[in-house]
């Protein structure tokens, strides 16, 4: 499957695996998501989403981690595979 | 001259000083639990809410100190408890550790490592207590303990938390590093110009005589732009070199976070694949977690299941709760009336032993089993992995008004009671939502209102009115401060507490059975922080309301030829006698005095001394309101003769005293003040300032002000 550019974490669903290709570093938030892992070319996976459709659980670098959609929009991903 | 600036300076160090330090969820608690069991002490650092736990342990003769600071994710601090736990770890609360304990999930090597290397860089001593190997094997792999150990250039020790077998092997480990004091040594790749950089720097500081490690130089200088500042400030001196080497790594694109993160994370990543091999038995296809949180985050059932469980909790908050309090009130009860013999050739010693003293007290550990019911809950909920689920489940209700997910917990016990509810704040994650959480809480109607609009209902609205108006207003003041803490908390976020709030993160560690060590130290901590600190505060506050209702004295030598002169019968003299000297003391003549104000809200003095009187908890409107009606203090609620003193109560211009919008105002008043002295110490206590106490204060009252005002002129604009 070819990469979608330009994907935010709004657009991933349960199940779909994703790449990171761009961090926006003048973002605040920034930081403290590239120190949980999400730093350019790291791979991940979305294990579940939340009932009412936020927060989304994520298997990063080999852990899990439950973040909110619209407070990861200053990194950019592709889904992948 | 050192980098380290002793903020609050250097505590006796009786014995050796050992800090517990590690990621959230890596398992530190627990064993710090293990290691020092009965024998911690809880305060708070100074000035901010964050909490340090303290205690001890003799291994070989020797006594170590050990203190467990917030769990963190970088010493790039973002949140308040990330601050502490950095300032404690890099020695700039109580001089620098002797040795840092770093707690390494088995399980999470990667993102556990990155923190690491950012400890590492301030040379302290190390050993590292690899947590959690048995469930690392359970997904099929092991870790290389002696690889690990010569790549990080500290001892490691596997710990299992409930097995002390494997403890004195860390107590063991502890002990030798004290001695040999093993600093880590690692490398990882840096860019050539940030190097040049920092060398540079170093030679800098070294011609005028600041010695400081290029790791420490590096790290000052990746700070964010705030706390740069503040390093600025608290070193002018070398203020300038400082500035230069960051703007140059800024000219050359070298002091991006990115620059600084992914080199640490590759280092991360590199260790991780070098020790971890695969374990004899193959790991277990889909695990326990997975097959449960199938069943407990799924849209319907986990939903369900959330409702069902949270149910249980509150039911038995009010139904085990219950007895408990009652049993705690009738050991007082016969606690004065014991006393009482003794004590009562002093009329005022024996109101002041029985009514203020021993009243006090009881009042306030009257708290204590709700407190230790809800916190056995939190300690089993969080414990299992529960909590984290269901805030998964709420957040993104709670969510949008700046709180999170874990804020059902708080506000859902602060409708049995706002004291417990108030501590329960501590599942919130940061200490500014927690702070949100906390000056919220007390809006939501705990029991102690239920005896005010019992009365206020059973006496104006259901008489006129009917059951269905009674049951409706009963409901409509339940949800009134919920509906008022909406607005208040989405104000509090973006007015008050502005600081940026992070990114939310949330883990769902695995589900395991919670540990009885555990919850039986979470039950004594808290158990004994309330009593020591808010129990102090509220017993002395009863007695101040004791002096200021019994002061200036008013007892007449024949109070039944006094009453006479008044036209009072004598089987009533008593109980007007006790009317007289609550109108005469300092609380009856400052609600007069005050009445003026409380006039748009339709109250009289009467009315605002009985308000006044009730500043200790609400529910004691009740009995003052059968004082200042001249029946005595012994009503309640449901009494007959209150219900029709009230109705018969007038102004002085013969217009009734109550209409059916005073009691309306009077519930909207009682449903948003403050009147709860308990719930002020608390607040004190778990913000650690008296500020955000008379915040609270002021701001509920003024809106509970403006409730009964409001009130009051809407039954003038539709009559009654």
């Amino acid at each position: 499957m070819s990469a979608v550019a330009g994907m935010t974490f709004a657009d991933l669903k349960s199940g779909m695996s994703a790449r990171v290709i761009a961090v926006d570093e003048n973002c605040l938030d920034s930081r403290r998501l590239q120190e949980m892992g999400f730093t350019v070319g790291t791979q991940f996976s979305v294990v579940k989403v939340a009932p009412m459709g936020d927060p989304i659980e994520i298997l990063v670098r080999g852990y899990r981690i439950c973040l909110r959609k619209n407070e990861c929009h200053c990194i950019q991903i592709e889904s992948v595979g | 001259m050192s980098l380290h600036p002793d903020r609050v300076g250097r505590l006796k160090l009786a014995s050796h000083l050992v800090i517990v330090a590690g990621n959230p969820n890596a398992g530190k608690t627990t064993l710090f639990n293990s290691l020092t069991g009965s024998t911690q002490k809880v305060a708070n650092y100074p000035g901010v809410t964050v909490e340090s736990v303290e205690g001890q342990y003799t291994f070989a003769g020797e006594s170590i100190r050990c203190v467990d600071v917030p769990g963190l994710y970088s010493l790039k601090a973002a949140s308040e408890d990330e601050r502490v736990a950095t300032d404690v770890i890099l020695g700039r609360q109580e001089g620098k550790p002797e040795l840092v304990v770093y707690v390494l999930d088995a399980t999470n090597l990667e993102r556990n490592l990155f923190l690491f290397t950012q400890i590492a860089e301030s040379q302290v001593p190390m050993v590292i207590a690899l947590t959690m190997p048995d469930r690392l094997q359970a997904r099929g792999k092991t870790v290389d303990l002696e690889r690990l150990q010569s790549e990080l250039g500290v001892p490691v020790v596997s710990v299992v938390a409930h097995e002390d077998r494997k403890l004195e092997s860390l107590k063991q480990a502890i002990s030798d590093a004290l001695r040999d004091k093993p600093i880590p040594a690692i490398d990882f790749g840096l860019p050539e110009g940030m190097q040049s950089t920092i060398r540079k720097l170093s030679e800098r500081l070294a011609r005028i005589g600041v010695d400081a490690s290029q790791a420490e130089i590096r790290r000052n200088l990746y700070e964010p732009p705030e706390l740069f500042q503040r390093f600025l400030e608290d070193f002018p001196e070398i203020a300038e070199p400082f500035t230069e080497a960051r703007n140059r790594l800024e000219a050359e694109d070298l002091l991006r976070p990115s620059v600084d993160v992914t080199s640490r994370y590759e280092w991360s990543a590199k260790i991780q694949s070098l020790v971890l091999r695969d374990a004899a038995k193959p790991a277990k296809v889909i695990s326990i977690t997975d097959r449960l949180d199938k069943v407990l985050t799924h849209r319907f059932w986990g939903l369900t299941i959330f409702v069902l469980v949270m149910y249980g909790v509150f039911q038995s908050i009010y139904t085990v709760a219950a007895p408990m309090m009652a049993g705690i009130e009738d050991v007082f009860g016969r606690l004065q009336d014991a006393i009482r013999p003794m004590v009562s050739q002093n009329e005022i010693l024996e109101s002041f032993i029985i009514d203020g003293l021993i009243a006090g007290v009881g009042g306030m550990l009257v708290f204590l089993p709700q407190i230790l019911i809800l916190f056995f809950f939190i300690a089993v909920l969080e414990g299992s992995g529960y909590l984290a689920r269901a805030a998964f489940l709420m957040d993104r209700l709670l969510g949008w008004c700046g709180l999170n997910g874990r804020a059902f917990i708080p506000f859902l016990s602060s409708y049995a009671c706002a004291i417990p509810g108030i501590m329960a704040a501590r599942v919130m994650p940061d200490s500014k939502s927690r702070l949100a959480t906390i000056l919220v809480a007390p809006l939501m109607s705990c029991s102690a209102r239920l005896p005010v609009y019992v009365l206020l209902i059973g006496t104006f609205i259901e008489p006129q009115y009917g059951a269905f108006w009674a049951g409706f207003s009963l409901f409509a003041m339940h949800l009134l401060g919920l509906v008022v803490a909406i607005p208040v908390v989405y104000v509090l976020n973006r007015k008050m507490l502005k600081a940026r709030r992070l990114p939310f993160v949330l883990e769902l560690p695995p589900y395991q059975w919670p540990k009885w060590r555990d919850i039986w130290l979470t039950l004594v901590n808290r158990g004994k922080v309330f009593v020591k600190t808010a129990g102090t505060i509220i017993v002395f506050m009863s007695i101040l309301i004791w002096a200021a209702a019994s002061f200036p004295r008013f007892s007449p030598a024949d109070p039944v030829a006094e009453a006479a002169k008044f036209g009072v019968a004598e089987e009533r003299a008593e109980q007007w006698v006790q009317e007289k000297q609550l109108e005469n003391s300092i609380l009856g003549r400052f609600g007069k005095a005050i009445e003026p104000v409380f006039i748009p809200a339709g109250f009289d003095w009467r009315i605002t001394t009985a308000i006044l009187s009730a500043f200790p908890a609400r529910e004691t409107i009740v009995p003052s309101l059968g004082i200042i009606f001249s029946l005595g203090g012994e009503v309640d609620e449901s009494s007959g003769d209150l219900q029709s003193a009230m109705k018969k109560a007038t102004w002085p211009d013969g217009r009734p005293l109550f209409t059916v919008w005073t009691a309306v105002g009077l519930m909207v008043f009682f449903a948003l003040c403050a009147q709860c002295m308990a719930t002020l110490a608390t607040v004190k206590r778990e913000t650690n300032s008296w500020k955000w106490a008379v915040f609270m204060f002021c701001y509920m009252t003024a809106l509970a002000y403006v409730g009964a005002v409001a009130v009051n002129y809407l039954g003038k604009l539709f009559g009654a």
